[in-house]
């Protein structure tokens, strides 16, 4: 191959100028890093949302509705308790047809296990209900005639709760009859970290709000609709939402912080092709008079444009492996730090960003790196071809 | 190509524009070049030398006038064409040397032949050549940097002479070079044109101007 001088001058330049390449490089490396590891982050945290919001992809929660809604978390009418009455959860079983109905009331009680004490969320469900939504990873469902509750598996784990153990509960001594099986945060129960009891408990509360189990996901909108129908007839009594909106909103959510993360990703590496072309500038400067040489003596224009796009593209080759080598590395552990975080109460096992994923952005920020390099490489090289080889020749 | 000069030029004028206005480099210049001479250039600075060598060697064009390399009109040619041109027909000297200092001197020597004709043969010929201009074999893998200014001189000839052209350009061969370096130099391109190459130099000092069998001098531009 005829270049392969040119792009044998190419890298010796590169090599002779180590400092000012590896500065470059880094900027390189920087972009395609920050365009790959936010990436495969963004990716974890949706893959990690997402794989709860799934799980309950089948799930309307009927909720009171909230006659305030100021946009104000901490806006004081907001903890107003309200319920949704026995006639209202009559009304939502005759919409919801053959689809389960499950009225909860939540609360919260104080728990004592040893020297340790405080308030946990208590879910007060009908003893048939309870298996219905909870498996149990040891023991078994509490029973309305037993005074026993179940605890979350994550609960048990902190308070080193067994089947069997004696607890505080409600200024009593209860015992602990099952623990549940990690669930993870759905929209309808967290009962990670919560006790759960029978509604017997709880005599003549009435639900906080309703979850409808809904057999066949295409039926969603209809039940929605006919629970909607039914006890907001005259008035706004309950708020219906349905898990896909929930999980619409996550995905919208998650798309839009995976879009600005790989937007941050995309400014560092105009930095970095901005670096790039000045490294070349100068590089074209330096050696006009080796140009007006070549020009001279037989390099057509063409070559040695060829000659400097290799000098950039080697820069962005190289920069960019160093830069995937490090986003693997950096991606897997920002997903581990993700999961650690999130995963605690929010996904089992703390699903990650598959393989495939990060292996496809690591490629998306190599080849942008790359033709950052390339794009940034065009100019200086497109003016060192179109050096005239006289006054090249004369240049100091 | 027999009978036909090397080099023609028919009332060739180059005229550079200049803020301050415009200035003749040269004037109505004709003049013919035959096969295997051996010319001198000479005049005072800013007389046109530079101007008059650097049409010569097709890296400028006349603003009037005609110039022939071997027969062929240059005026019309794209850039690539006066480029394969000098590649295949042209060699050149400076006085800078303007070896590329991240290139051997071999590999000097090989890059005008890579660029014309590929690799295969470019080592082989580059060999012979700095064999020809007497540059010891054990310079061969050294940088310019590393060699002295009359062992550059030499690796810069072999590159000038790499293509096997008809035609060699200098510009002040010696202007860097000892006396004594600076005769050696000059010994070898008589040699040159004695193996028949055209040698046409610019230089301002008659003693190297001896060397030539024609010398041609040029004031303001014009021929005297």
């Amino acid at each position: 191959m005829r270049d392969r001088i040119l792009v044998n001058l190419a890298v010796r330049n590169l090599r002779r100028h180590t400092v000012r390449s590896v500065l470059a490089m880094i900027g390189i490396v920087i972009g395609v890093l920050a365009i790959a590891s936010l990436g495969i982050l963004g990716a974890s945290l949706s893959a990690l949302v997402g794989g709860l919001v799934s799980d309950v992809s089948d799930t309307i929660l009927v909720t009171p509705h909230v006659a305030v809604s100021s946009g104000d978390p901490f806006d004081p009418r907001n903890i107003l308790a309200s319920r949704i009455s026995d006639r209202d959860v009559a009304l939502i079983e005759k919409a919801a047809g053959p689809n389960r109905v499950i009225p909860m009331f939540r609360t919260a009680e104080r728990l004592v296990v040893g020297d340790t004490s405080g308030y946990v969320t208590v879910y007060a469900l009908h003893p048939d209900d309870i298996p219905f939504l909870l498996d149990a990873e040891a023991g078994r469902y509490p029973a309305s005639a037993s005074p026993g509750v179940m605890v979350g598996s994550l609960l048990a784990e902190d308070l080193d709760l067994s089947v069997g153990s004696r607890i505080g509960f409600a200024n009593e001594s209860v015992r602990v009859t099952g623990i549940a099986a990690e669930r993870g945060m759905g929209i309808d129960i967290n009962p990670d970290y919560a006790v759960i009891v029978t509604d017997a408990r709880y005599p003549g509360e009435d639900p906080g709000m309703v979850v409808v189990k809904v057999g066949d996901p295409a039926d969603i909108g209809e039940v929605k609709a006919a629970i909607d129908a039914q006890v907001n007839r005259r008035k706004e009594k309950v708020d219906v939402l349905d898990s896909r909106e929930v999980l619409e909103l996550y995905y919208e959510t998650m798309d839009a912080i995976s879009l600005f993360l790989l937007g941050i990703g995309a400014v560092s590496l105009f930095v970095a092709s901005v670096s790039i072309l000045n490294v070349m500038v100068i590089s074209v400067t330096e050696r006009t008079r080796e140009i007006g040489l070549m020009r001279s003596i037989g390099a057509e224009r063409r070559r040695v444009l060829v000659m400097f796009l290799f000098e950039a593209l080697v820069l962005g080759v190289l920069g960019s492996i160093a830069g995937g080598v490090l986003s693997a590395l950096v991606g897997y552990y920002a997903s581990a730090a993700a999961s650690g975080l999130l995963g605690g109460f929010v996904a089992p096992g703390g699903a990650a960003a598959t393989g495939p994923a990060v292996a496809g952005y690591i490629a998306f920020g190599m080849v942008f790196g790359i033709a950052a390099s390339l794009v940034a490489g065009l100019y200086p090289a497109w003016k060192a071809a179109q050096l005239n080889p006289i006054e090249a020749l004369r240049y100091e | 190509m027999s009978g036909e000069p090397i080099l023609r030029f028919e009332d060739v004028s180059k005229v550079y524009s200049l803020p301050a206005g415009d200035v003749v480099a040269l004037d109505h210049v004709s003049l013919t070049v035959e096969p295997g001479e051996f010319i001198a250039v000479m005049g005072p600075s800013g007389s046109g030398k530079s101007t008059l060598l650097n049409m010569m060697g097709c890296l400028d064009v006349p603003t009037t006038g005609k110039i022939y390399l071997s027969g062929q009109e240059i005026s019309g040619m794209s850039d690539d064409d006066l480029t394969r041109l000098r590649r295949d027909h042209i060699g050149f000297v400076f006085q800078q040397f303007n070896l590329i200092p991240l290139l051997s001197a071999l590999e000097n020597v090989e890059f005008p032949i890579v660029l014309a004709r590929g690799r295969e043969e470019s080592r082989q010929r580059a060999t012979e050549v700095l064999a020809a201009v007497h540059l010891d074999d054990a310079l061969f893998s050294h940088r310019p940097g590393e060699l002295s200014g009359g062992e550059q001189q030499r690796v810069a000839i072999a590159r000038a002479l790499a293509n096997d052209p008809d035609l060699i350009l200098c510009d002040e061969p010696t202007g860097n070079l000892d006396t004594k370096t600076g005769t050696a130099i000059m010994d070898l391109l008589a040699a040159e044109n004695r193996r028949g190459k055209t040698v046409v130099m610019v230089t301002h000092d008659p003693r190297i101007a001896a060397y030539a069998r024609r010398t041609i001098r040029i004031v303001d531009g014009r021929l005297v």
